[in-house]
């Protein structure tokens, strides 16, 4: 049952994305790429890249994108639905909580552990996305045939443009997309 | 300082239309929102008072799931109880999922343009760049904070997740524990 499958999927991703941003991406790869392979790891990149460019969380905009490519509207319905119900749960009761006994230093100091956890998976699914885009067949091998050396130069240029020129992300995203589009133009062929 | 808003349709009607226009208008995630949703609750409405509202987004962001979602749960929440909480979620989540669903509809057709996929091919080397400078921001910070113990956590989690393949739940429930039980043993300590 595919709605009950997206349902449970999205609502583990709700559950365990601690700190927010970037937090829910390495759940959500593992969800929908490693375990269901509803989408492959090119079509999760761009969904990265679409929810970048666009307003609204990584994890309600995948939810959406996932659930209608799917199963349709319902499946967008049902994920995004999946993906909210732990944090309405959750934060309703932390809520209650609060207003008990306005103390919030257990959350708060188990958060500070975890953070640095939160950081290794980003990083991890950072690289994923790395070597899918700079080797043709998506596994690292340093045949010649298979590295993309083009996008090495873009990242290290995006890389230069964000940390030096303080740029913006989205523009930084989209420049690199318009350096490859003038690259297949000129020379005909990706 | 906080003034009980009279009407109860009225501040059910400005928690959707708030959290509506915040979501449809905010890039940058959801810490940018949560300091919205303040400037709005608090400076302007002055319907909830600045102190609560630091211990509001606190909850909002040490809480699992999305800070934009949460921000908008805590601020329904308070403001309008169940009714205000389902009112301010789904004026948060309905940009996206139209955004989303529409760009879904067009994405197979797209992607099969020749310059859309070299859009998209050459806008990976940006996004891991994105990624990676971040992750090099968040990585600093903890090495800088020179507590020991969470550079252990961040290198041990790195490898059981990248080569022994073990399941991310898996890692956040353990190191949930773990933060859970060091926090409890620091604060005997400190009684």
């Amino acid at each position: 049952m595919i709605y009950l499958q997206l349902f449970f999927s999205f609502l583990k991703i709700g559950a365990f994305s601690f700190g927010g941003g970037y937090a829910a991406m390495p759940l959500i790869q593992e969800q929908v790429v490693s375990l269901h392979s509803w989408l492959s790891m090119e079509a999760f990149t761009d969904l990265v890249t679409i929810a970048e460019m666009t307003p609204g969380p990584i994890a309600v905009n995948s939810a959406t994108f996932v659930g209608s490519q799917i199963a349709g509207p319902l499946g967008a319905v049902t994920a995004t639905l999946g993906c909210i119900l732990p944090s309405c749960i959750i934060v309703t009761f932390l809520a209650y909580i609060y207003t008990k006994y306005r103390n919030l230093s257990l959350l708060q100091g188990t958060l500070a552990s975890l953070r640095p956890a939160i950081v290794a998976m980003i990083a991890k699914a950072g690289v994923a996305i790395l070597i899918s885009s700079f080797f043709i067949d998506g596994t690292i091998s340093l045949v010649y045939q298979n590295v993309c050396v083009r996008m090495i130069l873009f990242f290290a240029g995006a890389l230069v443009l964000l940390r030096k020129m303080k740029m913006n992300p989205i523009l930084v995203m989209v420049l690199c997309g318009v350096a490859n589009v003038a690259y297949v133009v000129i020379t005909g062929g990706i | 300082m906080e003034k009980k808003p009279e009407n109860k349709g009225y501040v059910l009607r400005k928690l959707f239309f708030a959290s509506l226009y915040l979501s449809t208008f905010t890039f940058g995630g959801g810490y940018v929102i949560v300091t919205l949703l303040k400037e709005k609750f608090v400076d302007q409405y002055h319907w909830i008072d600045e102190e609560e509202m630091l211990d509001l987004v606190a909850i909002a962001q040490s809480s699992p799931g999305a800070v934009a979602v949460n921000g908008a749960i805590v601020v329904g929440y308070k403001l309008g109880g169940i009714p205000g909480t389902v009112l301010s979620v789904l004026g948060a989540i309905l940009p996206p999922m139209v955004i989303l669903s529409l760009i879904s509809m067009f994405y197979n057709a797209f992607r099969s343009n020749f310059y859309i996929a070299a859009l998209l091919k050459g806008m990976t080397a940006g996004v891991g760049a994105v990624i990676i400078s971040v992750v090099y921001d968040m990585g600093k910070k903890i090495v800088k904070a020179k507590d020991w113990v969470n550079v252990v956590i961040m290198a041990a989690s790195f490898c059981a997740s990248y080569f022994l393949n073990v399941n991310i739940i898996y890692i956040i429930l353990a190191v949930a524990l773990f933060g859970m039980v060091r926090t409890l043993i620091r604060g005997d300590r400190e009684k």
